[in-house]
């Protein structure tokens, strides 16, 4: 099958480009770097299949970070290649799209956010740029689709470009020239807007807008969250009562009965308590968890379109360049509060090995997800919103402390920031609810399988006495050290599995909310979940990784210990 | 007169004479725009040697200081 490859500076707009050819879903958003692996797709072209493949963006083909790797070795087997550029930018652009020429693979150009283009006053010659580079040029607007048909009639008539190779203070002086040539731009004022987008960058606006900012966003999340669950989820699972209990009276007593009901509380079905697969494996994930993943992914899609990211990035530089990272660092801490594994994925978009072993060892440790953080306010809230805040206070100056420390013993360099501020955009609505859907869909099915897997795991290794055993080895870690019950050790077990499990677990266990807060605080610390964990392997090796569990490990010992001293004393 | 560009002021012009460093810094100079002969507005200086915001044809662009230390610019009035 035919190769298509598309290629483009961060941020053009290429993912999509891919979706409208291949009508696949894929992740779009406002910021350099949304995608940091190749997604692949099919689509007919002149009746015959061809697959089209859209690797990350990269500014040339001397890449400088892990996505614009993947970029450039995918091309070595590319048998066409569409070159998207911003219409917007083209000069810039066009240093790219001369590499590629240079490679001699056949070759068509889409000269995306044509609109944007024509809106802030620059007029392009599309014919003359055509003749010029010698390749098809066509005029796109991928997010409404103009142009694209013509892009996919125009890649008949893509041929391998017949250009010498030049140095690159030649390329330069090409691109100016051809630049002089085929654009004219208007020059326009600022208005009103771009004065506002200014005030959001500039520290004293920006810093206070920040704050309000996140500080909406998260209401947002939680009022969402909070009436989905009371008003649509939990008035759902009481409807289910009456057939969840017939199933328990029907099955009686026995290990089966143990599996899918669980223990009934003052013969009732306790659905966090109860530990079957029918009753808390459904209610965990449906119940508690997917109204805060179904709100944050709302709002953190329209954080991303609108383009805000980059900004926050650039206001916060200065403390994560301080942690051995750069403002890019907030990205996976904000991707990992919805689930850690895209987190510790998005921690390629930062420049070396040691930024992505910080990101990632401090996402682990520091970083709950959305399915923790809702189980967490589930448990505690009760209690009072203190001892909510006090776990996520922990957590904030572990994040720093762990930054700090780690900036000064991790071997390896740490750049400085360097990052495109997109223009902002009004984020489509379509756009924001497909990706938030498809991160529900993703969330389904990864994360109902580990919980019945979790919860099958807790009834058998509880009927053989497993859990009795581990509990007393690490009874005098448990009680001795962090002060909480021997029964705890469970909990952090199935943790591996599923950390909002977990949390649900330590509610039966009878503890004060000093230990409930100590437990959830090292609950998050001590390791990732399974997925997370097999992300990071992959991310940051074997090796590096058995350091990031050392150190993971023993933050969770020593916060967790501090904790003991200063809320229960000895 | 020849200054760095972190020398500029808030709010100030300036037209890039040079850029120095090796040559994988001048290309992802180049690709975002930062090259001879542009003019670039000083957007924002970011407080506690926070990175700097240049505006350069009506794009912007956020850079640590180190980096403006090596883009040699000729101040405007």
């Amino acid at each position: 099958m035919k190769k298509i490859l598309l290629m483009g500076n961060p941020n053009v707009g290429k993912s999509v480009v891919f979706s409208r050819l291949t009508g696949a879903n894929v992740i779009i958003s406002n910021y350099p770097g949304t995608t940091i692996d190749f997604t692949k797709g099919k689509m007919l072209l002149g009746g015959e299949k061809v697959e089209i493949i859209d690797p990350p963006g990269t500014y040339s083909l001397k890449h400088s970070d892990r996505a614009e790797e993947v970029a450039v070795r995918m091309l070595k087997e590319a048998d066409l290649v569409i070159n998207v550029v911003d219409a917007t930018n083209l000069e810039r652009n066009l240093f790219l799209t001369f590499e590629l020429m240079e490679k001699k693979i056949p070759m068509i150009v889409a000269l995306n956010l044509w609109d944007e283009a024509k809106h802030t006053g620059i007029n392009i010659d599309v014919k003359r740029l055509e003749k010029t580079l010698g390749v098809p040029v066509v005029p796109t607007v991928a997010l409404t689709g103009e142009g694209i048909k013509r892009l996919v009639e125009k890649t008949k008539e893509a041929k391998a470009p017949r250009i010498k190779r030049f140095t690159e203070k030649q390329r330069w002086a090409k691109i100016g020239k051809v630049i002089r040539e085929v654009q004219k731009v208007k020059h326009k004022h600022h208005t009103f807007w771009e004065r506002l987008a200014d005030a959001t960058i500039k520290p004293i606006t920006g810093i206070p807008i920040a704050l309000v900012v996140i500080f909406i966003s998260f209401w947002i999340v939680r009022l969402i969250g909070e009436n989905l669950i009371g008003y649509v989820f939990e008035p759902l699972f009481e409807l289910y009562r009456p057939l969840a209990m017939g199933i328990s009276s029907w099955l009686g007593p026995g290990f089966i009965h143990d599996v899918l009901i669980g223990k009934l509380i003052g013969g009732q079905i306790a659905y966090v308590e109860s530990m079957g697969m029918l009753t808390t494996g459904l209610f965990v994930p449906l119940g508690m968890v997917l109204p805060y993943i179904i709100s944050f992914y709302l709002m953190l899609g329209i954080l991303e379109d609108s383009g805000y990211l980059p900004r926050l990035a650039t206001l916060v530089d200065n403390v994560f360049h301080r942690l051995g990272m750069h403002g890019y660092g907030i990205v996976p801490v904000f991707l990992g509060l919805g689930c850690n594994v895209p987190g510790a994925l998005s921690a390629r978009i930062l420049s070396t090995k040691k930024q992505r072993f910080i990101a990632a060892t401090l996402l682990g440790i520091a970083v709950p997800c959305m399915a923790q953080i809702a189980m967490i306010f589930g448990i505690l809230g009760t209690y009072g919103l203190r001892y909510i805040i006090m776990v996520f206070a922990t957590l904030f100056v572990v994040y720093i402390i762990g930054g700090v420390l780690m900036n000064r013993f991790v071997r390896g360099e740490s750049p400085e920031i360097f990052l495109e501020i997109p223009h902002y955009r009004k984020p489509s609505f379509r756009a924001v609810l497909k990706k938030t859907w498809m991160r529900i869909r993703w969330f389904l099915t990864e994360a109902i399988p580990w919980l019945f897997i979790g919860v099958v795991l807790v009834n058998i290794l509880y009927s053989v006495g497993f859990l009795d055993w581990i509990g007393r080895i690490f009874a005098p870690v448990m009680e001795g050290w962090l002060g909480l019950p021997r029964e705890a050790t469970t909990a952090l077990l199935v943790g591996f599995l599923r950390k909002d499990l977990a949390v649900g677990m330590l509610l039966p266990l009878g503890m004060s909310a000093m230990q409930l807060v100590i437990a959830a605080t090292v609950l998050t610390i001590y390791f990732p979940c399974v997925a997370t964990f097999a992300v990071m392997v992959k991310e940051l090796g074997i090796k590096d990784m058995a350091k990031a569990a050392v150190i993971m490990i023993v933050t969770a010992l020593v916060v967790g210990g501090l904790m003991r001293l200063l809320l229960i004393g000895v | 007169m020849t200054t760095a560009l972190i020398d500029i002021h808030t709010g100030k012009k300036a037209r890039v004479v040079k850029l120095v460093g090796g040559y994988g810094l001048q290309r992802r100079l180049r690709v975002l725009g930062i090259m001879e002969g542009k003019v670039i507005k000083v957007l924002t200086i970011q407080p506690f040697r926070g990175p700097i915001v240049i505006e350069i044809e009506g794009k912007q662009t956020t850079l640590g200081r180190g980096i403006a230390e090596r883009v040699l610019v000729e101040a405007i009035a």
